[in-house]
């Protein structure tokens, strides 16, 4: 059962929308498919990015994939203890394992997003 | 057939840091005058030695023969790589390429001082041009990834060179090898990767649709990773010229079609040979290895410089620098890996036209009897016949007792033998790709199918003990996460190492 | 056939399990037009023909003369327990070792490696190498634009030729731009990089620099001032990439001394033979900083399941396997038994006696500098060296020519490699190194000698016999 108060994207990422800022980080799922998460990189605060743009780079041990921006905006803030422990990844994506946030430009594209109940559908078909 | 216990003694041993001991080795050449570096400023010295550890010569001589016990290798037991083409290295390349006037031959000498060379240069482009098809060959890049640059640097040239600046897309089927994709990045091009058909190979209406004005080149390579001739390559090679683009042949699977097909004659325009496949020049723990390019007469003009020519008089010599306008310059120093090149030359002339022929024929032969026998132990998706190589798959295997592909490979560890390659291509999930090549005995054959065999049984009977393999190796699964997270790249004296010292 | 066990009855067998009559059969998926008949190759050879082929080759080879020939690959004592060690097969046909339970000797000798090497260069991360050092230079050049996301590299003209060309070749690809700092004309740092022009060049706002290029020791032999580039380059933002030799390492500053981001050189000269130009060795170091930027394989330190320690290939999401497309670099199969030898090499020398060599080699050059200029060769440039430099001499190909048949290498003229140079139309770079010896340098000097006054008689006869055409 994932978190059912975020929006979620095919690309496997969660979205929280409190005001303007909108928190992202990755599902269990996607940590489980990556394995034991290595490394994480993330965009420079202060850049603006586009709805679906590659912004950052997950890299587990064998496998890497690319962060997508679920929404447009600009980015204010980056999960710092992340560079320290990407292990928070795996073991609390939904929480401690949060990875930017983002001012949103327009709220109406979440509006795109799936819900909990949705995003549960996609992976249980995988 | 049971597994083996591997005796205690062929554990890691201490590193060269740890044995070190002031005062220790030495005496190998003389000692300088006091004033030797005197006449050189102090602040352009380095203020104290470097700390390179002391060791003497017979620890020295354990420590790595110790070490190389740990390692299994072609000269070991089997390797059934596929893509790798792990065959037997012949000792008397390695003869070859120590003959003192090959190997104290300075890059620099003057070409009457290097005719010896020039010559086996020049006997062994034309060799591989005939087994290529190609009109010529360089024999510059360093291996197959920088041949494969070489190539598409060239592609790159030959479109400019025309005025046609806005080719800027390479295509590749998903089953292609990494290199293909880093290697159209780093010529500056944007690569498409085209999903291949459900048999397997190229879907030539996809690539019909995707080649057009901006496509430079199409790299494929055939046999494919999947061990399959590309049988619509026809179709392909015309679609490819139509649309006034390229194609590259990654030569990497060239065991399998070596006097039955060569690729220039059929239309690729460029192709890389790899020496520590095909020809059997040893990998080496990693390499040397060499990644001649062979081309058609459309990039002739494009090859790196300096090539190797042969004057009227019979006399040979390198290209002078600036002596052809139109290369592409050079991809390294000096003229090429010439101490691998001699090996890759005496096996061509060890077995000649028949000899080559005869390698792929049995190449392809010890694949298609392989396949045939562990048909009922594993999946193996593509029925129709092999070329070198073939796919199995632990698709069924994992439904039925939860056991991957890395499993069965760590488990046959125990059972003496190199796993296969696994999780390659990407486009078959669960994947084994199995080569056994040409120089492998059918007693060798049989006992990996028996040890393939008790392994599907054992992942039936005793699911854990693949789960936690391999158990008789020197070590056992390593811990690469934290490898990763926090990398030991280096030794370190002060602080000491993170895991204890095994003596 | 020459190595493969298959008699006609093991033939025979697989056919039958495989179900099909012929060998033919399995190529069936050969388009009939596209089927070759035949290899237009030699037969087959014995052993015992093939030695006597390689024999003749080999020894249409001149070995013999008496070499001060560097310029980028050096003749160098190795002792002989290297290649003794290097000839177990357990090292020389083993894989890559991406099976690490079944490849520790493999990877715990090149994590040695990388740990020599780190001490050398003074830079705590380095590749478990590279093709050369002309390769691993391109390939530094191309880490430094993307770690700043600049455009623009400055090349130093005394980084040997082939490497600039190498770096011009990658750069063409990736769309970037290498411009080359001048070296200086004339005065005490002549023949070394110009850093009035390296400050102007670096300040162009607009055009911002990813690296700066710089070897020490050059290819003219020459000690550069490498602390100076490192604080111009670092205060313009751009990263210093310093192109090193390793055995000078042994005693001159070091890329970590003189604040160097990344280091690539030739391994060669660690127990590596000349053969005309490779298998060699490229070195690639950097700092820990830049580590996921590195191209090129990378062992590192870790447990196995048991607490024991194990060795294995790491940062592994950088290579092209796993990145494809998106990977720094398409570096797959490198140069690994090469370093191999390095690091055995570097043990059975230890560090003593790695000093002991550059230090000889610098003994050497030194007696040689004076013995050449005595005959009238001095050298080209004041500054200091380690062991090679430039000398003049007066029609500097046609002298090594004459040389040659002699029984003296003499050096390389330098018009061969850099045409483009005017002021080294009449040079000859030459170098020592500690098999250089005292006889050799004597006699190179008495031929030398007699070469340059025999041209000054035929230049005087010469100009007698032109006086005498004219007076007709």
């Amino acid at each position: 059962m994932v978190p059912q108060d975020l929006r979620y994207t095919k690309e496997h990422e969660w979205v929280r929308l409190e005001g303007e800022i909108a928190t992202i980080g990755i599902t269990d799922y996607a940590a489980e498919q990556l394995g034991d998460i290595v490394f994480v990189e993330l965009p420079d605060i202060g850049r603006a990015v586009s709805k679906l743009a590659a912004i950052g780079v997950i890299e587990s041990v064998k496998a890497v994939s690319d962060l997508f921006a679920p929404v447009g905006g600009e980015v204010v803030e980056s999960n710092a203890e992340l560079a320290g422990a990407p292990e928070l990844l795996n073991s609390d994506p939904f929480g401690k394992g949060w990875m930017l946030r983002i001012k949103v430009a327009d709220a109406g594209q979440l509006d795109g997003l799936l819900d909990a109940a949705a995003y549960e559908a996609l992976t249980a078909e995988a | 057939m049971t597994p083996s216990e591997s005796p205690a003694r062929d554990r890691l041993g201490p590193t060269l840091f740890e044995r070190s001991r002031p005062g220790r080795g030495g005496g190998k050449v003389p000692h300088p005058p006091k004033d030797a570096l005197s006449r050189i400023p102090a602040d352009l010295l380095r203020a104290e030695g470097p700390h390179l550890p002391e060791v003497s010569e017979p620890e020295l001589t354990r420590h790595y023969v110790n070490l190389s016990k740990l390692n299994y290798s072609v000269d070991s037991g089997f390797y059934p790589l596929g893509s790798c083409t792990m065959k037997y290295n012949p000792k008397i390349d390695e003869w070859a390429a120590r003959l003192a006037g090959f190997s104290e031959l300075h890059p620099f000498a003057p070409d009457d001082l290097a005719q010896g060379t020039l010559q086996l240069l020049w006997e062994l482009e034309t060799a591989l041009a005939e087994i290529g098809g190609m009109k010529a060959v360089t024999l510059q890049p360093a291996a197959g990834a920088q041949g494969e640059l070489t190539g598409i640097l060239m592609v790159r040239a030959y479109h400019r060179g025309r005025g046609d600046m806005v080719r800027s897309e390479v295509l590749v089927p998903d089953s292609a090898h990494g290199t293909n994709p880093a290697t159209a990045s780093m010529a500056g091009f944007r690569t498409i990767s085209i999903p291949s058909a459900p048999d397997g190979g190229v879907d030539v209406e996809a690539f019909r649709s995707a080649l057009g004005p901006r496509t430079a080149a199409v790299m494929i390579t055939n046999p494919s990773t999947l061990g399959l001739f590309e049988s619509r390559l026809c179709e392909l090679l015309d679609a490819i010229h139509e649309a006034g683009a390229l194609a590259y042949m990654d030569g990497a699977n060239l065991n399998a079609i070596m006097g039955r097909f060569k690729p220039g004659d059929a239309g690729f325009d460029v192709m890389h040979f790899n020496t520590h496949k095909t020809f059997s020049t040893p990998h080496g723990g990693g390499g040397p290895g060499a990644g001649p390019v062979g081309v058609g007469e459309k990039l002739l003009p494009f090859l790196p410089t300096p090539r190797v020519l042969r004057e009227p008089d019979g006399r040979f010599r390198l290209e002078a620098v600036g002596e052809r306008s139109t290369s592409i310059g050079r991809v390294r120093a000096f003229t090429g890996n010439t101490g691998i090149l001699v090996r890759a030359y005496a096996y061509i002339r060890a077995h000649g036209d028949s000899g080559l022929r005869e390698v792929s024929d049995d190449a392809v032969l010890a694949a298609n009897y392989l396949k045939s026998r562990l048909a009922g132990v594993v999946d193996v998706p593509f029925s129709r016949p092999c070329m070198h190589e073939f796919v199995a798959s632990s698709v069924s295997l994992k439904a039925e007792t939860g056991i991957r592909t890395l499993d069965v490979a760590k488990r046959l560890i125990d059972y003496g033998f190199h796993p296969p390659t696994i999780y390659f291509p990407l486009t078959v999930e669960e994947a084994l790709l199995i080569e056994p090549t040409e120089t492998e005995s059918l007693e060798t054959l049989d006992a990996f199918v028996e040890a393939m065999a008790r392994i599907v049984e054992e992942a039936h009977s005793s699911p854990d003990l693949l789960h936690s393999a391999p158990h008789y190796s020197p070590v056992r699964r390593l811990d690469e996460t934290t490898a990763a997270r926090q990398p030991n790249l280096r030794w370190r004296a002060m602080t000491g190492s993170q895991t204890p010292c095994p003596e | 056939m020459a190595y493969g066990p298959h008699t006609n009855e093991d033939r025979a067998r697989m056919l039958a399990a495989i179900g099909v009559e012929s060998v033919d059969d399995l190529f069936a998926d050969i388009p009939p037009s596209l089927r070759a008949s035949k290899l237009e190759l030699a037969s087959p050879e014995s052993e015992a023909e093939l030695t006597v082929r390689l024999r003749g080759l080999a020894s249409r080879n001149r070995v013999d003369l008496a070499s001060f020939l560097g310029a980028g690959a050096y003749r160098h004592f190795t002792p002989a327990v290297v290649d003794q060690l290097l000839l177990r097969g357990e090292f020389y046909t083993a894989y890559t070792p991406y099976q690490p339970e079944i490849s520790q000797g493999t990877l715990q000798t090149i994590y040695e490696y990388q740990s020599l090497m780190a001490e050398l260069t003074g830079l705590d991360v380095v590749s478990a190498s590279h093709y050369d050092g002309a390769a691993a230079t391109a390939e530094a050049a191309l880490m430094s634009c993307r770690a700043t996301r600049r455009e623009r590299v400055l090349v130093d003209r005394g980084v040997h030729p082939h490497y600039r060309e190498t770096l011009c070749t990658y750069f063409g690809g990736a769309s970037l731009v290498a411009e080359e700092i001048p070296l200086v004309a004339e005065g005490p740092a002549a023949g070394t990089t110009d850093l009035a022009v390296l400050e102007r060049m670096l300040a162009d706002a607009d055009r911002p620099v990813a690296g700066v290029v710089v070897a020490n020791p050059s290819f003219l032999g020459l000690l550069e001032p490498m602390a100076e580039v490192g604080r111009l380059a670092h205060a313009a933002g751009a990263l210093f990439v310093a192109v090193v030799e390793p055995v000078s390492l042994a005693v001159l500053a070091t890329p970590g001394d003189y604040g160097a981001d990344i280091a690539s050189g030739e391994g060669q000269s660690l127990g590596l033979p000349l053969s005309y130009g490779g298998p060699y060795l490229g070195i690639l170091a950097c700092r820990e900083a830049l580590v996921r930027g590195i191209p090129g394989r990378l062992v590192g330190m870790t447990t196995d399941v048991d607490g024991r320690r194990a060795f294995v290939m790491t940062l592994r999401a950088r290579e092209q396997d796993i990145r494809r497309d998106k990977a720094s670099s398409n570096i797959c199969t490198n140069q690994a038994l090469c370093a191999l030898a390095a690091a055995m090499y570097l043990a059975a020398l230890g560090p003593h006696g790695l000093r002991d060599v550059a230090a000889l080699g610098a003994a050497r050059a030194g007696e040689l500098e004076s013995a050449l200029a005595a005959v009238g060769a001095p050298r080209l440039h004041p500054g200091p060296y380690l062991n090679e430099f430039a000398v003049r001499v007066p029609a500097a190909p046609a002298v090594h020519a004459r040389l040659i048949e002699r029984g003296i290498l003499a050096g390389l003229p330098l018009a061969r490699v850099l045409p483009d140079e005017p002021s080294l139309a009449d040079a000859l770079l030459v170098c020592a190194t500690e098999v250089t010896t005292p006889d050799e340098i004597a006699a190179f000097a008495a031929a030398l000698g007699d070469e340059l006054a025999g041209a000054a008689g035929r230049g005087a006869a010469g100009r007698e016999a032109a006086g005498r055409e004219a007076a007709r």
